[in-house]
């Protein structure tokens, strides 16, 4: 081989290896950019007021402006909690229909809806939130609008339902055979295979895909920004319009200066947004690998 | 042995129940969109500006801005993604590093869509000066799709028989030479086909772009790629939740709900399509 081509071999390796490495520098800058332009903010605010004071009202003009997140924190929170309450049961348990008692043509069948309500945007979602969901809630309810925390909840299950039927399903299916032919061969029924043997063998991939799409729930902006009424309180119902991070983001980016504390702040709450999703995807990325070392 | 059979058949029914659910989601999600948006579309409203302040007249710019950042968002994330996915399957050895990006990849697809906007605000609006336009947010949206192309493309290069590599190597060619001619012909439909899936993702997200370059109003098509341009999500978001008369304006808001769900399916169609053809060609 000539000295040329053995030069080319290795420019080319290294081309792949930097683009390997651009990654790693994306998710890097994404934190480092967040974490520089959310610093100037702590000039002015403390830690402590920014996290735990429930007071947000950057362009107070008479009083000094406060800056405190945590309604919109236990918003966002809240609101992805009843998302999951929602999705969790009946995500598993479609995902346990498609993978043990749908026959192979419902399946294929099935599978491509879960697909296309993945590809939904969440504009669209948003909006039947405002046109469909929202009416509803109010009719029931006796409200006088039906944009609220239970609006947002559910909207985002709908969101949260593709990622935590796949990736269940996906959990079920790598359960060992021998596992569910033992249990059979006992005198077990298949429904008690099912709930006895292969859930409970599967629950860590389950519970990793339950952490993905809780991190989905708590990122997701356009849905809940349309749909949950905003306004910025302490959440006490379901019933009640909220605010979450994301959409304090949304609506207050676009209206502020460049360069203010309070475009500073904001990037504070998209850098404390950034590290409670990236704890979640840890955590299920560390639920689903020891899952995956026990049947190897 | 009468109970037991009752239980199953009252969980076997659950479940079933639950699937159901899911689907009705999606039938209601779809009948409301097209029944109600339906009669708003023709020739005219798809090709034509909008009109005193959006009440009238059509949504001709904003499907152009949509698929012109689309294009962006694709040029930045397919070969980014398919490079990266050639070295993590073909090159990288399981190493610290190795797995230190795949961590990032996982990372990064779970990264809030509004912390990529966020992102994009200071890197290409503020850094590198590029101003609120279709390249900001093109690739914001680029960056936000490469982990989902590079996942894709891995499956893709993964499914590639290793006998193909071997062949190849064995014939004496160099590694880049097996992947070029051994690899990477019989990968890229694989590719493409997640690949697309990502993109129709990416065209119908609204966060990355808010602050990057979507414009509220602009009654003309984006001379530019510096300049700034209306989208197909965002059009319907203002005409949902910003237009200053909502119920006059809330056919509109169909349509172009109509028209961005029927462009993200149209997309995902070419996808399955594709896969489809491969399936086919693999079996032959």
């Amino acid at each position: 081989m000539s000295r040329h081509n053995n030069f080319k071999e290795k420019l080319i390796h290294g081309l792949f290896f930097f683009n390997g490495l651009l990654v790693i520098l994306v998710l890097a800058g994404i934190f480092a950019l967040l974490v520089a332009n959310a610093l100037p903010a702590f000039k002015e605010i403390r830690v402590g007021q920014f996290l735990f004071s429930a007071a947000w009202n950057p362009t107070a003009t008479f009083t000094a402006p406060s800056y405190g997140i945590l309604s919109m924190l236990v918003s966002t929170l809240m609101v992805s909690a009843g998302a999951l309450i929602i999705a969790v049961p009946l995500g598993i348990a479609a995902a346990a229909y498609l993978s043990d008692v749908a026959s192979k043509r419902v399946r294929e069948i099935a599978k491509p809806i879960v697909e296309i309500l993945a590809g939904v945007p969440s504009v669209i979602i948003g909006f039947l939130g405002i046109v469909l969901v929202g009416p509803i809630i109010a009719r029931i309810f006796h409200l006088s609008n039906g944009l609220n925390a239970l609006n947002g909840s559910i909207l985002l299950a709908i969101m949260a339902l593709p990622t935590i039927i796949s990736l269940s399903e996906d959990a079920l299916n790598g359960v060992p055979k021998s596992f569910q032919e033992a249990s059979l061969a006992l005198g077990a029924t298949h429904w008690q295979t099912l709930v006895r043997v292969k859930i409970p063998a599967a629950l860590s991939g389950i519970i990793a895909a339950s952490m993905l799409g809780m991190g989905r729930a708590i990122g997701e902006t356009m849905t809940v920004l349309m749909a949950t009424g905003c306004a910025i309180a302490m959440p006490k119902s379901f019933l009640q319009s909220v605010q979450t991070m994301t959409a304090t983001i949304a609506i207050e980016l676009g209206e502020v200066p460049y360069n203010t504390t309070h475009y500073y702040a904001l990037f504070g709450i998209g850098l404390v947004l950034f590290i409670i999703t990236f704890i979640v995807n840890m955590i299920s990325d560390i639920v689903l690998h020891r899952y995956q070392r026990v049947y190897k | 042995m009468k109970a037991k059979q009752i239980q199953e058949n009252l969980g076997f029914n659950f479940l079933r129940l639950s699937i159901c659910v899911v689907i009705c989601a999606l039938i209601i999600i779809l009948y409301d969109i097209v029944s109600k948006g339906i009669g708003v579309i023709n020739w005219k409203f798809l090709t034509s500006m909008p009109k005193n302040g959006m009440t009238e007249g059509g949504i001709l710019p904003a499907i152009v801005g949509t698929i012109l950042v689309t294009l962006i968002t694709a040029l930045l994330a397919i070969p980014l993604g398919m490079g990266c996915a050639v070295y993590l399957n073909e090159y990288a050895a399981d190493s610290k590093l190795t797995r230190l990006i795949r961590m990032a990849i996982r990372n990064l697809s779970g990264v809030p869509s509004i912390v990529y906007g966020l992102f994009g605000v200071i890197l290409f609006v503020q850094m590198m000066r590029l101003g609120t336009c279709v390249l900001s947010s093109g690739l914001t949206l680029g960056l936000m799709t490469l982990p989902w192309t590079i996942t894709a493309s891995e499956e893709a290069l993964k499914n590639v028989p290793n006998s193909y590599r071997q062949g190849a190597l064995a014939l004496g060619a160099t590694k880049w030479q097996s992947i070029k001619t051994n690899v990477l012909p019989y990968a890229v439909p694989g590719m493409l086909t997640g690949t697309i899936l990502g993109l129709s993702r990416a065209a119908g997200e609204t966060a990355p772009i808010l602050f990057t370059g979507a414009a509220f109003f602009l009654p003309r098509l984006p001379g530019s790629l510096f300049d700034q341009f209306m989208a197909l999500p965002y059009h319907l978001y203002v005409m949902s939740t910003q237009h200053h008369a909502i119920s006059k304006v809330r056919p509109i808001a169909y349509g172009t709900a109509l028209v961005l769900i029927a462009l993200v399916f149209a997309m995902n169609l070419c996808a399955v399509i594709i896969r489809y053809r491969l399936r086919k060609a693999r079996t032959e």
